[in-house]
């Protein structure tokens, strides 16, 4: 037959080209990640007994909001220059776009945030195996995170101001995501329940919405053609 | 291969736009829709490129692929040009190529001409020396001329095109003009919606004003 992996390395390498390039925001979320970060002991003040306790909880609260930031332009763009319309008719179904596109996001925007979040851990004075469990945690949760978000923007395509409406959208759908991550990520620094429980269950969150999102995204690219 | 519609009606946002629309197209043949602004003319050949529902009435193509629909056999130029301001010309046009392009057993049928590379494409359309430029720096007629290269990277019979004249000079028409006989040629069907005589002989399909809604 013909040959889709050729199809999704081009989209997914497309991808890739327009977020490292200038005005593709790749670096975004990371940035706006590192802000918060390095207000929120401000904040604080400089107890560092309780940033260590909290710091768990500010870096998952700061990697959501920094997801969010990117994914409302995830459709916008290709809606806007026509590409859309060409997309939902190639070789490729919509769904598969969708994941691709999500996949591209993901480790333009939110794999740099990981790398360095345990750098951010410091900051907000995390000890050592906390770092590991915050980054890993992160890992697990941050590809539901991006499938939800991907539902969303996928809803909010052709409203020319649709960012905060999509984080209004998806915001709740991202909770469990949260409650899990954070508990997994405070687990060494005195949290209420052990690693691997809420871990393997934000596994399954993330599995469970690469499986479906794309469905759902699809299906709302296509109704917003007519 | 033909392409027909039978008694089409189109809707938009409540709005009747035309009804009862019958129309054909042959391999080889040219179909110009002409009409005033807000016919329906971009509606019908986003219709035909499964964009847009139809209310009523069918449009087929016949002796195409049985396992695609028209949208996956036809290339859709809108009034978006459906490139990406960071990226080079070429990089645009290789991203589509890969995309567009659809398997073996369904490549040109016999007379019709191979794809291109995007090099070939661009050079085709005057362009070939502005390939490694970021679209967002070229004109908008320069920006036209890159999407028309998309229509000759990757082989599909029918092509929809809405407006494709707009913002192109004279020489750029010209070359237009030559793709599509060439693509005629080769047993490709054309739909053009269109003000500017586009130079192909074919058939007219003209759409009225659209009635204004009585209260």
């Amino acid at each position: 037959m013909n040959n889709p992996p050729g199809a999704v390395a081009a989209l997914f390498l497309r991808e890739w080209r327009i977020a490292r390039r200038i005005g593709g925001g790749a670096s975004t979320g990371a940035v706006f990640f590192l802000i918060l970060i390095a207000i929120l002991p401000f904040a604080i003040g400089p107890d560092l007994n309780l940033l260590a306790r909290i710091g768990p909880a500010i870096l998952w609260i700061a990697a959501l909001l920094s997801t969010l930031l990117g994914l409302d332009r995830l459709f916008q763009g290709e809606e806007e220059d026509g590409s859309l319309d060409l997309m939902i008719h190639t070789r490729l179904p919509l769904e598969v776009v969708v994941l691709v596109k999500c996949a591209a996001h993901w480790t333009t925007g939110i794999l740099p945030l990981i790398i360095v979040s345990p750098l951010f851990g410091l900051m907000l004075a995390l000890e050592a195996r906390a770092l590991w469990l915050v980054a890993l945690s992160l890992l697990a949760g941050t590809p539901a995170l991006t499938m939800i978000g991907a539902i969303g923007a996928s809803l909010t395509v052709s409203l020319r101001r649709g960012g905060l409406l999509m984080a209004v959208l998806v915001l709740p759908l991202t909770i469990p995501v949260l409650i899990f991550g954070v508990s997994a990520a405070s687990a060494a620094s005195g949290g209420a329940a052990p690693f691997l429980t809420p871990f393997l269950v934000l596994c399954a969150l993330s599995l469970a919405a690469i499986a479906a999102a794309p469905f759902a995204a699809a299906a709302a690219l296509r109704l917003a053609r007519e | 291969m033909r392409l027909s519609g039978a008694e089409v009606t189109i809707e938009r946002g409540g709005r009747r736009l035309f009804c009862d629309l019958t129309f054909e197209a042959g391999a080889g043949e040219a179909l110009t829709v002409a009409g005033p602004n807000g016919a329906g003319k971009s509606s019908l050949l986003r219709a035909i490129a499964g964009l847009l529902p139809v209310a009523a009435g069918a449009i087929v193509l016949k002796g195409g692929d049985d396992e695609r629909n028209i949208g996956e056999q036809a290339h859709y130029l809108g009034h978006a040009d459906a490139l990406k301001g960071a990226l080079t010309a070429r990089e645009n046009l290789d991203f589509w190529a890969a995309l567009l392009r659809g398997d073996d057993k369904a490549s040109p049928a016999a007379g019709a001409a191979a794809p291109m590379s995007a090099l070939a494409a661009l050079d085709r359309l005057g362009l070939a020396h502005i390939a490694g430029f970021p679209v967002h720096v070229l004109s908008a007629g320069q920006k036209r001329r890159v999407a028309l290269a998309r229509l000759l990277v990757a082989y599909r019979p029918l092509w929809l095109l809405d407006e494709p004249t707009s913002a192109l000079d004279a020489a750029a028409r010209t070359a237009l003009t030559q793709m599509m006989r060439a693509h005629l040629a080769g047993g490709g069907l054309i739909v053009a919606a269109t003000h500017a005589p586009l130079g192909l002989d074919g058939r007219q399909l003209r759409l009225g004003a659209a009635e204004p809604d009585e209260p």
